[in-house]
């Protein structure tokens, strides 16, 4: 299978994310949603779906799916749960409820650190299903001699987050998922944790030809459970469907399987044989029309989303693109700006931010200390090399940068001393400082290199790039 | 309406899709049933026909008499059934869970 | 024609005459419960009232009842009333079965909401009563356990779907009985087996519990000797649930203290689609009769047009359906009931399904499946749905004029057994009266009113608009108390 040209064709990405949003019970009974759990223990009649069982709708489930909404720039709207039916022996009630006509939240749009806005078209609310485990044939699901069905994650809420076909390629599909899980976590709606199953990454992929207006016949595919998987499937797919238009023949519509063994999608099932869910509005359910001070006094709670902090902090330090992105991301933005605030140079604060502080606890560094090592460095009495260390230290086990520089020795070498060993090194290197003065720059690290290994690292790096420059006259 | 083979002539529905709907609810039905039922059915979608010639523009559908909205719960737990209870009731159990014949596919 | 009719008939105390004798302390819950089974014991093997009779649970219970009493305590308002509970709602502990083989010894887990304030309103739950199959049908001849009789003809049907609990209270075997209507299921029962029968306004009575036929139409109501009793009843099981989405957010209407108030200046109207064709003649006679009672007794009548309602049986007989397509979907062999085994899990289910249903419940599945079904849900529902809203809008029109609104509850009386089972469109018309009420949610009451031409009983219906039930007992008392007279 080749590669797609991406001269010659486009592909077309896009996602159906299924987030479990953080309530303590489920979204229509009191069933804990807790994860885990001995099987048929979170099970309540809704739950089991027994005769006369009837669901009446989690407030906060709605509160974190408005949530989600106002974070994603939807419109919250009116909304009515219906049925979508189907039998599957794991659905309880053989019919979800969920949202058809009128989602809670529709039309919005989530912005990439790239910039790339996608599109939303809808985040609506609908209820988990529960579990099979398939017995004997080594638990393949076609083998399998017998199946057994727990309930406990049927019905826990599930917000159904569905963008809009605006992606183009695997990176920036995962980039899209990173930073939706991002806004989910962020807004308190969900862990976002995609290996437990609480975000699940269902993705419609269809290709054209380059300049082609007219979308091509789209597959989903089903069981992603990692970035990576998501961009290898998607990678796979593109291909496959350009081989098959490539040798004249058509893509079909239909639900594909991820497989992460042999890395291939697989046919799960075609459209033409598809259910017909028969969607009606439940009639056990009424309206859902929230007040429009309660959407407010959500919005006004909201915290400030990744999107808005990356703007704020490409403002305020001067940087750009992926340091801001990667900064954010650990949560380090409240901490820089602290830091600047404090007197820190930006760059040099921002510098550390993305080369130097991928610890954890990196957020709980004191900025005052940050800010006072980054003053220290800019003012010239610690090297980039030693404000790298005091650093380390500083996130470790904290304390004061200059205290520390002391008691490690990190003490800033006096010009004349610097001047000395850089003349003894030229003197005892002949033949290199003749290329230096020829011309060779790469022979500059060798003369740096000796100069630090005879400081142990003290010496500042670019001072001693001067004095040889100075020196060649 | 067409008046393919598998229904009577003018009828609203034949056997062809009083099968697919019998498949759909998870309904078998026998040659003679799925010829009765058919003909049954048919007699009631005729009976329901006076509604067909009804103007209903600008009518809204009411799908519910209660007029109440945001009925709302406090996401507090309450206490969760009996597993015991539970699976005594079921046709056939296994490690606490219900065990029925092997699922072939996938849900939707 | 041959009546056959032997059945015990005097009359027992009211259900509101023994909550005070045994609240008094005069006669105990155990004597008023024995008496009741005594008739059950000469009874119900020719009536076939019960689907079970809980004779062991009822005991118990009247013995509570009776230790209360005898410490001083207030057992409550329907202190040691026997009560027939019908088999669509979940008892604890006690089979729930919707005379359905698929459901064939199920013991629900839990009360229906209304069968715990039976309860706490110190009643006695005497049985779970004979339906036609998940409460579909009008004549309760689609039962797995076999047709129930009218007390009244024994060769005759009782009406259905609540036809074991019209028969258990025109048998005597319980003053009260509690029953559901969807399309009619309480009311045309009731009219053919001479007993009061209420259906309150949608959401006033707790659906949790009650085994879903029609969401949007279903509502529990009770069955009683007295329009007071069924009055008393409403009060006990009504009022907000907060386990029901669909319950309205209030009390019931206190009517048990309006019965007397009479009907003096009150305005009734005539429906008069429900007065022509279809309606048979004696029976179309009675209510005429019961019109001039009411006039006579004060209130103003006049004939008034609903045209709407003509299109209430099509309307229901899509909505009602597709509902029950999707609520029956559950049974399905996997977590509770009966199993037919097979090789798959999809062919269990089928096999389950085909087995464990009834004909007209296959039939009702099917019909609401296809009006669901892409391609034909606008023609079909959807189209209903709309139709519903000119019901409800023809019914407002005529309530700007009339407090109430009258008709036959039933358009004859009670037919033999097998006459309309072959021809299920001839047993839908049936309900061709009762039916436009449930699609707009309103309360109606059938009161009996003396009998038709071959000598078997006639219920008059009152139709109220949403939460009119105070104006509708008002004018059922006044048809109580004037059916002998006329
Ligand atoms: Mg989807
Ligand atoms: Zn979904």
């Amino acid at each position: 299978m080749s590669g797609v040209d991406p001269d010659r064709w486009e592909v077309v990405i896009g996602l159906e994310v299924h987030a479990e949003l953080a309530t303590r019970t489920k979204l229509f009974s009191s069933a804990t949603a807790e994860f885990g759990g001995e099987p048929n223990t979170h099970v309540d009649p809704l739950t089991l779906g027994l005769p006369g069982s009837l669901p009446v709708l989690n407030v906060q489930a709605v509160e974190l799916a408005i949530r989600v909404g106002l974070a994603l720039n939807c419109t919250v709207q009116r909304s009515v749960f219906a049925r979508k039916n189907y039998f599957y022996p794991d659905q309880p009630k053989n019919y979800q409820i969920s949202q058809f006509d009128l989602p809670i939240n529709a039309d919005g749009w989530l912005e990439l650190p790239s910039g790339q806005v996608v599109g939303i078209e809808r985040a609506h609310l609908e209820e988990d299903t529960g579990k099979s485990t398939h017995v004997g044939g080594g638990g393949r699901i076609h083998d399998a001699q017998y199946s057994l069905v727990d309930l406990n994650r049927a019905g826990v809420p599930l917000l159904e987050i569905v963008g809009r076909p605006d992606l183009r390629d695997a990176e920036g599909a995962r980039a899209y998922v990173s930073e939706l899980r991002a806004v989910l976590v962020a807004v308190g709606a969900s862990d976002g944790k995609m290996e437990e199953g609480s975000l699940r990454v269902d993705c419609n992929v269809s290709v054209r030809p380059r300049g082609a207006e007219e979308l091509g016949t789209r597959c989903e595919i089903k069981n992603i459970n990692s970035l990576r998987s998501l961009g290898r499937a998607i990678d796979y797919e593109a291909a496959r469907q350009v081989d098959l238009i490539t040798a004249g023949e058509r893509v079909v519509q239909e639900t594909r399987h991820w497989n992460e063994d042999d890395g291939r999608t697989h046919t799960l099932r075609s459209k033409e044989e598809a259910d017909d869910y028969r969607y009606f509005p439940d009639p056990d359910l009424v309206e859902l029309d929230p007040d429009p001070e309660w959407v407010e006094r959500i919005r006004s709670s909201l915290p400030m989303l990744p999107a808005q902090r990356r703007h704020r902090l490409a403002e305020r330090s001067g940087a750009a693109g992926d340091a801001v992105a990667l900064v954010v991301e650990r949560g380090l933005d409240d901490l820089c700006l602290a830091a600047i605030d404090a007197g820190a140079d930006p760059a040099r604060t921002l510098t550390h931010a993305e080369h130097n502080l991928a610890d954890d606890r990196a957020q709980e560094l004191d900025p005052a200390a940050f800010a006072a090592l980054v003053r220290m460095e800019t003012d010239g009495a610690l090297t980039a090399t030693q404000a790298k260390t005091v650093l380390a230290e500083l996130v470790a086990s904290g304390g004061d940068p200059a205290a520390i520089a002391a008691e490690r020795g990190f003490e800033a070498m006096d010009t004349s001393e610097l001047e000395g060993m850089v003349d003894g090194i030229i003197a005892a290197n002949p033949d290199e400082w003749q290329r230096y003065c020829d011309g060779d720059a790469k022979i500059t690290g060798f003369f740096v290199g000796q100069v630090m290994q005879a400081t142990g690292g003290k010496a500042d790096g670019k001072a001693v790039t001067a004095l040889l420059a100075a020196r060649r006259g | 309406m067409d008046d393919s083979g598998n229904r009577a002539p003018g009828s609203r529905i034949g056997t062809e899709e009083v099968a697919k709907v019998a498949a759909l609810a998870r309904l078998r039905l026998g040659d003679d049933e799925l010829e009765r039922f058919t003909h049954q059915l048919a007699d009631i979608l005729d009976h329901a026909a006076d509604i067909e010639a009804l103007d209903l523009d600008g009518v809204e559908p009411m799908a519910h008499p209660v007029r109440v909205v945001n009925v709302l719960r406090d996401d507090t737990p309450g206490e969760p059934l009996d597993r015991a209870e539970v699976l005594a009731q079921a046709p056939a159990a296994e490690d606490g869970q219900f065990r029925v014949p092997p699922v072939l596919g996938e849900a939707p | 024609m041959t009546v056959e009719r032997a059945l015990a008939d005097v009359p027992l105390a009211s259900a509101s005459a023994t909550a005070s004798e045994v609240r008094s302390g005069s006669r105990s819950a155990a004597d008023v419960l024995e008496e009741r089974l005594e008739r059950i014991g000469a009874d119900e093997e020719r009536v076939h009232a019960f689907n079970l009779v809980t004779a062991d649970g009822a005991r118990a219970q009247a013995a509570a009842v009776d230790a209360l009493v005898a410490s001083g305590d207030d057992p409550g308002p329907l202190a040691g009333v026997p009560v027939a509970v019908k088999d669509n709602l979940c008892t604890r502990g006690v089979a729930t079965t919707c005379s359905s083989r698929i459901l064939a010894g199920w013991e629900p887990p839990y009360d229906a909401t209304v069968v715990s304030r039976l309860q706490r309103a110190g009643a006695v739950l005497v049985g779970k009563t004979n339906l036609d199959e998940f409460a579909m049908g009008s004549s309760t001849e689609h039962s797995a356990t076999g047709p129930t009789r009218n007390p009244h003809d024994l060769s005759r049907v009782p009406g259905g779907s609540s036809g074991g609990s019209a028969a258990a209270v025109a048998a005597g075997f319980a003053p009260l009985a509690l029953g559901s209507d969807t399309g009619g299921s309480i009311r045309q029962p009731a009219a053919l087996c001479g007993v009061v029968g209420v259906k309150p306004t949608y959401g006033l009575v707790s659906r949790l519990g009650l085994v879903a036929f029609g969401s949007s139409l279903d509502q529990v109501g009770p069955f009683a000797t007295t329009v007071a009793d069924a009055a008393l009843l409403c009060e006990v099981i009504g009022g907000h649930d907060p386990g029901d989405s669909t319950s309205l957010p209030q009390e019931f209407p206190s009517v048990v203290e309006h019965l007397d108030d009479g009907v003096d200046g009150l305005r009734v109207g005539l429906v008069t689609e429900m007065m022509g064709e279809g309606i048979a003649e004696d029976v179309a006679a009675r209510v005429r009769v019961a019109a001039e009672a009411l006039a006579a007794a004060g209130a103003t009548v006049e004939e008034v047009s609903v045209p709407a309602v003509s299109f209430g049986l099509s309307a229901y007989y899509l909505v009602a359906p597709a509902e029950a397509s999707s609520n029956l979907a559950r049974y399905d062999g996997v977590r509770y009931g009966v199993r037919v085994d097979a090789p798959t899990a999809g062919e269990m289910m089928e096999a389950t399904r085909t087995a464990g249903f009834g004909d007209e419940v296959k039939r009702r599945i099917m019909l609401g499946t296809y009006a669901l079904s892409a391609g034909y849900y606008d023609a079909f529902y959807g189209k209903a749905l709309r139709v519903r809203t000119l019901i409800r809008a023809d019914f407002d029109a005529a309530y700007e004029r009339f407090d109430v609104l009258l008709s036959p509850t039933s358009p004859t009386t009670a037919f033999a057994f097998g006459d309309k089972t072959a021809d299920p469109l001839q047993m839908y018309l049936n309900d061709v009266c009762t039916i436009p009420t449930n699609l707009a949610g309103h309360p109606a009451a059938s009161v009996p009113f003396g009998v038709g031409a071959d000598g078997l009983p006639v219920g008059v219906q009152v139709m109220a608009p949403a939460l009119g039930e105070v104006a509708m007992f008002r004018v059922a008392a006044v048809l109580e108390a004037s059916a002998g007279a006329s």
